[in-house]
């Protein structure tokens, strides 16, 4: 058995810490027990179908259409998840689909442009797949705090309004703000990444037996690729969704509470 | 042609609820009208209307017999500036807050326009977040001034304050309409509109119950009564 090689064996190991969760919430009384099944089983099922699923795509031989097809896919499913966790924001599911299109198609051609990595399937999915999540979560954030930025302070969004500003003006200071927090956890994560935790595609080439120096390269160029990756969500989502929330003649439209 | 609003059939929905409900009335561009009404009566939505921050669902709002709809809103709302229930302090000292109207507004401007709402120089530097309600009510009066309207419309402006700052206020209104700046004020205060008023629009239940010269005492009236004079 190779040291990524962990077999079934070493995946059932491996629960043994889910158990640990387990009780730890019935100890405690968290009554989380059932979440964390339901969360672990699902995770299970999902990486499987997804494992099968890529094998096909990854096969050699395969056209890399085929892996194009399947960032298309992952964009789609973005889109949908923005959408499902952030209610409130008016038009969330174009809006995310049109800032993950765009870091699929920003990412994607300065990584296989510039010749950062090979044009092959066996790249352009993980790659991908790391691009659209890490920015689907900044997406979420992002697209979260605009509307709750401009719901909060819908009285001096008005009074910029008064006094004869756009809703482009009107709104900058807030919108702003909002980007700045849906920025700020990715630069941290930035910062303190090597001092405090070592990040998953370092890992996995070091686990997989790579030279731990051409691994923290990749990482190193990977992270840059995700910070302009969520740099670019972050900008779609502020300009667009910005736009929605306000009518052609520049009023602010009526903003929902986020659900509890 | 005549000069101020004119709402005509004006009707505004929200969630299902009806805030007006054909409303005719002619507004002049000229002294105080004062909007009274009780809470709810949709004073404030007629008044929002006046620079576009509302629209009607049905209706329309004219402005010197031209339809507000068809100019460009932006204009407009320097045409006819706003004043809000609570002043918006935004960061920064006065002048900052002054120049978020006006951002090449040289200190000179900025301490005019201080003065024209009875504000000392002294002010210009202080954080606006330092500043009294009453203070700040005036700063924003002052900031609104900066774009050199020609109807200041004030809702409820002076509802958040003590009785000095209120006073204050309404002097500076009515010495703003006699050198020429119109007026249209908001509030659910029989005793103030008296006090202020060139003519009164009574508003209950989204309707426009009585609009008249102010020439008669409002002081002890209900609005249910200045409503039923206004159907002599």
């Amino acid at each position: 058995m190779g040291t990524t090689d962990i077999g079934w064996v070493g995946l059932a190991a491996s629960t043994v810490l889910l158990v640990v969760g387990v009780g730890v919430s019935f100890w405690r009384g968290l009554g989380l027990e059932r979440s964390i099944v339901w969360a672990s089983l699902r995770a299970g099922v999902q990486l499987l179908a997804v494992g099968v699923a890529l094998s096909l795509v990854l096969e050699p031989g395969r056209p890399a259409a085929l892996a194009l097809a399947w960032v298309v896919a992952m964009v789609l499913f973005a889109a949908i998840t923005v959408r499902n966790r952030a209610p409130e924001v008016p038009h969330a599911f174009s809006i995310a689909l049109g800032a993950q299109a765009a870091v699929a198609t920003v990412s994607l051609t300065v990584i296989f442009g510039l010749g950062i990595f090979p044009f092959e399937a066996r790249a352009i999915v993980p790659l991908a797949g790391m691009m659209i999540g890490n920015s689907m979560t900044s997406t979420i954030v992002a697209a979260r705090r605009v509307v709750g930025e401009l719901r909060e302070k819908r009285s001096e969004v008005e009074a910029r309004l008064a006094l004869g500003h756009n809703w482009s003006m009107a709104s900058r200071p807030y919108v702003r703000e909002a980007l700045r927090t849906a920025m700020i956890p990715q630069i941290e994560s930035t910062k303190s990444v090597g001092l405090v935790f070592l990040p998953g595609a370092m890992t996995g080439l070091i686990l997989a037996g790579v030279d731990p120096k051409t691994a923290v390269l990749v990482q190193l160029a990977i992270m840059y690729l995700v910070l302009g990756s969520v740099a670019t969500s972050v900008t779609v989502v502020g300009i667009a969704l910005t736009r929605k929330l306000f009518t052609s003649d520049h009023r602010l439209v009526a903003l929902d509470r986020p659900r509890q | 042609m005549f000069h101020g609003f004119a709402f005509e059939d004006v009707t505004f929905e929200t969630n299902g609820v009806s805030v007006l409900r054909s409303v005719n009335v002619r507004i002049p561009a000229q002294g105080i009208t004062v909007i009274a009404g009780p809470s709810g009566s949709g004073k404030s939505t007629l008044l929002r209307m006046g620079n576009r921050l509302e629209v009607p669902t049905s209706g329309r709002v004219l402005l010197d017999e031209v339809d507000t709809a068809t100019v460009d809103p932006l204009a407009l709302r320097r045409r006819c500036g706003m004043v809000f229930q609570h002043p918006v302090r935004f960061g920064g000292t006065t002048a900052d807050n002054l120049r978020v109207a006006m951002p090449s507004a040289s200190d000179d401007a900025c301490r005019a326009v201080l003065g024209r709402v009875g504000l000392g120089d002294e002010l210009l530097n202080r954080r606006a977040d330092d500043l009294s309600g009453g203070e700040a009510q005036r700063m924003c009066i002052a900031r609104t001034l900066l774009t050199e309207p020609e109807i200041l419309l004030c809702d409820e402006a002076t509802s958040a304050l003590d009785v000095d700052a209120r006073s204050a206020i309404e002097e500076l209104v009515v010495s703003l309409a006699e050198a020429g700046t119109a007026v249209v004020w908001v509030t659910h205060n029989l005793q103030q509109a008296e006090r202020l008023a060139d003519r009164v629009v009574v508003m209950i239940d989204g309707e426009v119950a009585a609009s008249e010269v102010a020439e008669r005492c409002l002081a002890d009236a209900t609005f249910e009564d200045v409503s039923r004079r206004g159907d002599d």
